[in-house]
């Protein structure tokens, strides 16, 4: 796996073959030209079907036995419940039960929750996992657990790489707050409710077996239905399929913490001075704390200004809504709902509506949402003196998370990653991110409780910002300042092994990751 | 072996745990023979295990060590985190006089003035690292390192060592550099530990008595003396007591280096034996005499501390009585609380509209050299015009007036 080596376009060694797969190496932002025809699933036909639309089977064994279940599949799931999921475990532990082997796990994200699935990966079961490895299971695999390299995607390049055959689902398992006995489902209503189901939409359309399982069946017509039940082959009725208050918790509560607070207001007052603030803008909304209290500061700032938001993307949670409800948003594109008061506001209000990967972020499209989108805030765990950003690694190497929406929404016009200079003594602005996850070309700004580095690309925004009282820095001397602070970190040494790879958006390879010492 | 005094076998230092951060706990044996046996755990191992061990290292032997076990429980801290806990392990099991000072960054090297802003001060507990790190950028006027009530007994040894290397290494962004000291006499000996290290100002908890303070004062000038220091420290005698508030004349005058009078309501409502109001009836009268004290010696009054740190609008309502009351400044426990009590103590727009035409009239006399200010008929005194100075000043640091206000007219 490690003899053939090349260097792609931000100077990473990526080797010629991953999982014995060939590999692209990432040749820079745009420049990957796809080739050929999307990827066809088999053709089906109603004659297999029953005609009274009642696809139900007795239990989730007899869908997966019924569904082929056998060695070497590729099996996806999904993370609409987060770390309140109760159906990916049960997957495998069946898989199991029936002696199948080396199965390729396809969720669009784990989570904690996930973590009896490296018993699976020890016993056989399965063979690696290709997505998002939070936790405990990318401890595993950073520590060599894993037999195959992970591959991670962003959310819309798992879009890209089912739509274009790179991943070909054998067995779709959609976890439906509320379904149909013909498969039609939604995420709005139902004890799991969770807003929408936009991950799965790529495995309804391209899986070559659909399984819907739900624990809100209710008679047909399921309306709306966000996943069509003529993409779905069979339906499971089951007790329980989330825990609900893990679906809906997570970090969507505004910060109390007053250093990230102050970042947050920085970030803000930075996006206003630069004049990014003004009638008819977009933002991407995130949802971790300080995301939140941003919202919270930019919807102070268009009352002061008396502009409104034409739309914000990306995650809904009480406060985004608050904006919408305000009148201060105009509309929430939503790509996954936080809290239920997103899920009601969905459920309720036309202008807040459910988008999937495919609207929003699949590269191999006709166009997507993310880069129409004036201002993206999101994190990072680093950012080197070229701004190219990590998030799935951390500074000892592990991998510990996964990439989501991240490498998307970095197309967006302006990206500012608000992050603090150091956390305990990690400094977060390096010589040079351990993993590249997003290529410094489209990273504009890092704010810092220290100071705001402006990419050197970017004259329009240190042109817009010069004369006012912000704390403009450059990355070199905000990098400095944390090394006088923590000391110089010493190298962290890694064994050869490539434990996973990060797919850019278009399906080719921009970093590695090597297992730990 | 060392020539030191054994005194014990193990020390510990420092503290562990969940919810602690960028701390450390330390361990230190002293055994036969071995030489150093470190045990290094750590969250930042992988980027910080060389540096870590060679600092420890480096620390015992400067000490004399020559066979020791030392383990660090590491939660990420910084250098003279560290070096603060080694050090204060180590004087548990050898009796002493040396010290491990790390560098006095250079961006700590600054004094203050007499008549400085004080409108907010941070108190920082003095044995907490991970709320030391950030302080400054909050921009408070001051932080307080505090060694007496937010440390527990048993860790005021360590405390004093923690506090002394955080004034030598940790940037507060420019707030004046305070330390609480702990109720004498302890607190006499607090100050060898903080005075050669460039302390801007110490506060003096529960004074009663003019003598305390030039106890303090003297303890000080012998230690500056000693050190070579060229500079005052500044001192802020809290007054916690109905015999304190009733010396508070006397104490805001016993040294030239008294530069604000606080008062500390908790304490003060306990002695005069009555509950603590959020109407404040019971304290109208230590307040105000601590004003008219403060006043009449020259020097700043600063109010107590708002401990509700979830109440903005509450804790704006307090600050704004005790801007009326007469008083300077304000205690803060939690950063947030700062933005909130420097705006409320900013003046008001009549306020900086009068201050600016006394300004202006002022810079007019004394570009034609004229000996007397006059705004229309009145004649201006000069404490009036210098009060103008400190509310344009005070209005520009609240972004209420444009450091260039004079060329806008």
């Amino acid at each position: 796996m490690t003899t053939n080596q090349v260097e792609n376009a931000v100077g990473r060694m990526i080797p010629a073959e991953i999982n014995d797969k060939p590999v692209v190496p990432f040749p820079g932002v745009g420049k990957h030209r796809p080739t050929g025809r999307k990827y066809g699933p088999p053709i089906a036909t109603c004659a297999d079907y029953p005609a009274d639309g009642d696809k139900r089977l007795p239990d989730l064994k007899a869908a997966l036995i019924a569904a082929g279940l056998r060695d070497g599949m590729t099996i996806s799931t999904h993370h609409h419940f987060r770390n309140g999921d109760l159906v990916a475990n049960q997957v495998f532990e069946i898989a199991a039960e029936l002696g199948v082997k080396d199965l390729v796990w396809f969720p669009s994200a784990s989570f904690p929750c996930h973590a009896p699935i490296i018993e699976r990966l020890k016993d056989g079961t399965v063979h690696h996992i290709e997505g998002s490895m939070n936790g405990p299971l990318g401890r595993f695999a950073s520590e060599g657990g894993m037999r195959g390299a992970g591959v991670l995607r962003s959310h819309g390049g798992r879009y890209q790489a089912v739509q274009d055959g790179e991943v070909q689902i054998d067995i779709a398992i959609i976890a439906a707050p509320t379904a149909d006995p013909f498969g039609n489902a939604n995420g709005l209503t139902g004890p799991s409710a969770c807003g929408l189901l936009g991950f799965a939409l790529a495995d309804s359309q391209y899986a070559h077996k659909v399984i819907v399982v739900t624990d809100n069946l209710v008679p047909f017509p399921c309306l709306p239905w966000q996943i069509q039940g003529n993409y779905v082959d069979y339906v499971v009725e089951m007790d329980v399929i989330g825990i609900p208050e893990k679906i809906v918790s997570g970090t969507t509560r505004v910060t109390k913490s007053p250093d990230r607070l102050y970042i947050a207001d920085l970030t803000a007052q930075f996006c206003d001075a630069a004049g990014l603030i003004r009638d008819g803008f977009s933002f991407q909304a995130g949802a971790g704390g300080t995301a939140l209290a941003i919202g919270n500061y930019f919807g102070d700032i268009m009352r002061r200004k008396g502009v409104t938001a034409r739309f914000a993307r990306g995650g809904s949670n009480q406060y985004l809504v608050g904006l919408l409800e305000e009148g201060l948003v105009e509309y929430i594109l939503d790509g996954q709902t936080f809290d239920l008061e997103g899920v009601r506001s969905m459920r309720e209000n036309p202008r807040h509506t459910d988008t999937s990967p495919f609207t929003s972020y699949n590269y191999h499209g006709k166009g997507n949402f993310a880069s129409m989108v004036d201002i993206a805030i999101l994190g990072a765990t680093e950012v080197d003196v070229n701004f190219n950003g990590n998030v799935v690694t951390h500074s000892d190497g592990y991998l510990l998370h996964g990439i989501g929406g991240w490498q998307n929404a970095l197309f967006g016009k302006t990206v500012i990653l608000p992050i603090p200079l150091f956390r305990d003594r990690i400094p977060v602005i390096r010589d040079e991110v351990t993993t590249i996850v997003g290529p410094g070309e489209l990273i504009d700004v890092i704010v810092t409780e220290r100071g705001i580095a402006i990419n050197p690309r970017r004259t329009d925004l240190l042109d817009a910002v010069k004369g006012s009282d912000l704390p403009i820095k450059t990355i070199h001397e905000l990098k400095e300042e944390a090394e006088r602070i923590c000391g110089k970190p010493q190298a962290v040494e890694f064994g050869d092994r490539v434990i996973a790879a990060i797919k850019w958006v278009d399906g080719t390879v921009i970093d590695v990751v090597r297992q730990v010492k | 072996m060392t020539d030191e005094p054994i005194v014990n076998h193990i020390g510990v230092a420092g503290n562990k745990g969940p919810g602690i951060r960028s701390d450390c706990f330390v361990t230190i044996q002293l055994i036969e023979g071995g030489g150093f046996d470190i045990d290094l755990n750590s969250k930042v191992k992988a980027l910080y295990a060389d540096s870590i061990i060679t600092l420890a290292r480096d620390m015992l032997a400067s000490f004399g060590l020559a066979n020791v076990r030392l383990s660090i429980e590491d939660s990420g801290a910084l250098p003279f985190v560290l070096a603060a806990r080694i050090e204060a392990a180590i004087k548990q099991v050898i009796e002493t006089d040396q010290e491990y000072w790390p560098d006095l960054i250079p961006e700590n090297r600054y004094h203050t003035a007499k008549d400085r802003y004080r409108r907010s001060r941070l108190y920082l507990p003095g044995n907490t690292p991970k709320l030391m790190l950030n302080a400054g950028i909050h921009k408070p006027d001051g932080v307080i390192l505090d060694l007496e009530d937010s440390v527990a007994p048993a860790k005021k040894d360590e405390a004093r060592l923690l506090v002394r290397n955080a004034l030598r290494q940790v940037d507060f962004y420019g707030a004046e550099r305070m330390v609480r000291i702990n109720q004498l006499p302890r607190g006499l000996d607090d100050l060898a530990y903080v005075v050669p290290h460039n302390v801007n100002l110490v506060l003096i908890p529960k004074v009663e008595k003019a003598e305390q303070v030039t106890q303090v004062d003297d303890r000080v000038q012998e230690i500056g003396r000693a050190q070579g220091l060229d500079h005052p420290v500044w001192l802020m005698p809290i007054i916690e007591s109905a015999l304190g508030v009733i010396n508070a004349y006397a104490i805001a005058s016993a040294s030239p280096r008294v530069v604000a009078l606080a008062i500390g309501l908790e304490d003060y409502t306990a002695d005069i034996g009555a509950p603590r109001t959020a109407a404040g009836r019971e304290s109208f009268f230590a307040r105000s005499q601590l004003v008219n004290a403060a006043r009449a010696a020259g020097i700043q009054p600063i109010d107590s501390v708002f401990s509700d740190v979830s109440d903005m609008e509450a804790l704006r309502r307090v600050v704004g009585e005790s801007k009326a009351l007469g008083f300077d400044g304000m205690g803060c426990i939690h950063p947030r609380q700062i933005a909130v009590i420097h705006d409320a103590f900013a003046p008001s727009d009549q306020e900086i509209a009068k201050a600016k035409r006394i300004v202006l009239a002022f810079d007019e006399a004394t570009a034609k050299g004229l000996g007397v200010v006059s705004l229309g008929s009145k004649m201006i005194d000069p404490p009036v015009v210098k009060r103008a100075q400190r509310v344009v000043d005070l209005a520009v640091k609240a972004r209420k007036l444009e450091p260039d206000w004079r060329s806008e007219g």
